[in-house]
């Protein structure tokens, strides 16, 4: 029964810190997406972590999987390579549990991811932008090689971050909804597909997980050959069933698009999962397609993708250059 | 013919050419089709063993043939493919 007055329970939980508040985000139904009424398009929406992003979860399990594993003690310095997200995560809970943090990054990101970190009291070590996120794992394994005072939890390869996802958001999700047809997420890590495709396809085998990555522009694909290239070592592509790629043009209509008609106001990489979401609840007659919210619009907003055309952010350059994922 | 998509890190072995039209019914055929025309591609394309470089996606329109049926995905004229060096990302 809910007292007079207060027409907003349940409140979410109640919480020791910040940290133990990670998680627990809202599933929301998105109607005007629905191309049908048999098929319901629902937002997990990740933003609504502390520091905004699905990273929260993943940095925690990060910490705390190295604190069960006694390989760091308060003190200790933190190295991670991140295209922004997970340095952000990685700062507000090594900054609550005593963790000086060293971060590498891409020097094309937003500025807002600047500033959040440095907020944050980490140290930011700039990449070459032309590279990637290529470019901060190259940098970061070997700035972690020669220092042994570093420890680098690696969220491309420690299974700590699908775990997060295994234990966390699919569990999340399936106390929502019965049935799963299909689950979108983007393809960075690969930590939120695996994870959370993994918990999905035990429970309902027919559960199609799908991918939806960055075409990266050709000005951050700065290779000087193929074998720069880099997989995820956590990526297990046999759980896949499809993965498509996204063009930043794509991405950004349709971040809008989410804005305007469902009133969602979430990061570049967001609109792209929805737009792959849309596509496959298209080719369905009925069923659930569940898609991951990566993290909300405030990073991005210097951008101009929310107050700009499409026409305008690609003649300038914008679409080609930003590094949004 | 298929149109073949060079990514920036291969086109010095296309001779700077952006797009390759490429004949085959396959990905691999078309792929071959590319190395023939091009032989300096080949050994960046393929394995020793004939597989797919694994730091090569090859994608038939946006879908990655990988998660598709590799190199035995069927291709038709109107279709592009995409190559691309893989790379990381941070979702």
């Amino acid at each position: 029964m809910v007292p007079p007055g207060l027409d907003t329970r349940p409140c979410g939980g109640k919480y020791a810190d910040i940290v133990a508040a990670i998680g627990n985000t809202p599933l929301v139904e998105l109607k005007r997406l629905s191309p049908k009424p048999g098929v319901r398009i629902y937002a997990k929406m990740e933003s609504f972590n502390p520091t905004g992003s699905v990273k929260d979860r993943v940095a925690r399990a990060l910490i705390e999987d190295a604190e069960a594993k006694g390989a760091i003690a308060p003190g200790q310095t933190i190295l991670e390579p991140t295209s922004g997200n997970t340095g952000i995560s990685l700062a507000m809970i090594c900054s609550r549990k005593g963790y000086p943090l060293k971060v590498v990054m891409p020097d094309n990101v937003t500025e807002e991811r600047t500033q959040l970190l440095t907020m944050y009291g980490a140290e930011i070590v700039y990449s070459p932008g032309e590279q990637g996120s290529n470019g901060a794992v190259a940098l970061a394994r070997e700035m972690a090689a020669g220092d042994p005072q570093y420890y680098m939890p690696y969220q491309y390869g420690n299974e700590a971050n699908p775990l997060a996802h295994y234990n966390g958001t699919a569990v999340e999700i399936l106390e929502e909804l019965d049935e799963v047809t299909a689950f979108v997420a983007g393809l960075g890590t690969g930590g939120t597909l695996m994870g959370t495709g993994r918990r999905l396809k035990e429970h309902d085998p027919d559960t199609r997980v799908i991918a939806a990555e960055p075409l990266q522009g050709e000005l951050v694909q700065g290779l000087r050959s193929l074998d720069d290239g880099f997989i995820p070592p956590i990526i297990d592509l046999s759980l896949l069933d499809r993965k498509i790629f996204v063009s930043n043009r794509d991405s950004v209509i349709w971040t809008k698009k989410l804005l305007q008609e469902e009133g969602l106001f979430v990061g570049v990489s967001s609109g792209a999962i929805a737009a792959i979401a849309a596509r496959v609840a298209g080719e369905l007659d009925e069923g659930n397609v569940v898609f991951v919210v990566c993290d909300d619009g405030w990073k991005y907003l210097s951008s101009g993708v929310y107050s700009r055309s499409v026409d305008e952010l690609e003649a300038d350059g914008t679409l080609e250059r930003a590094s949004f994922w | 013919m298929a149109t073949a998509k060079i990514p920036p890190v291969l086109r010095p072995s296309t001779g700077g050419e952006k797009e390759v039209e490429v004949a085959g019914d396959s990905v691999g055929a078309a792929l071959n089709a590319l190395a023939e025309a091009h032989p300096a591609t080949k050994g960046q394309l393929f394995g020793e063993d004939g597989s797919l470089n694994r730091y090569v996606n090859v994608y038939l329109n946006d879908e990655d043939v990988r998660v598709l049926d590799g190199l035995d995905t069927g291709v038709k004229d109107s279709d592009t493919l995409v190559i691309l060096p893989a790379m990381a990302g941070g979702a």
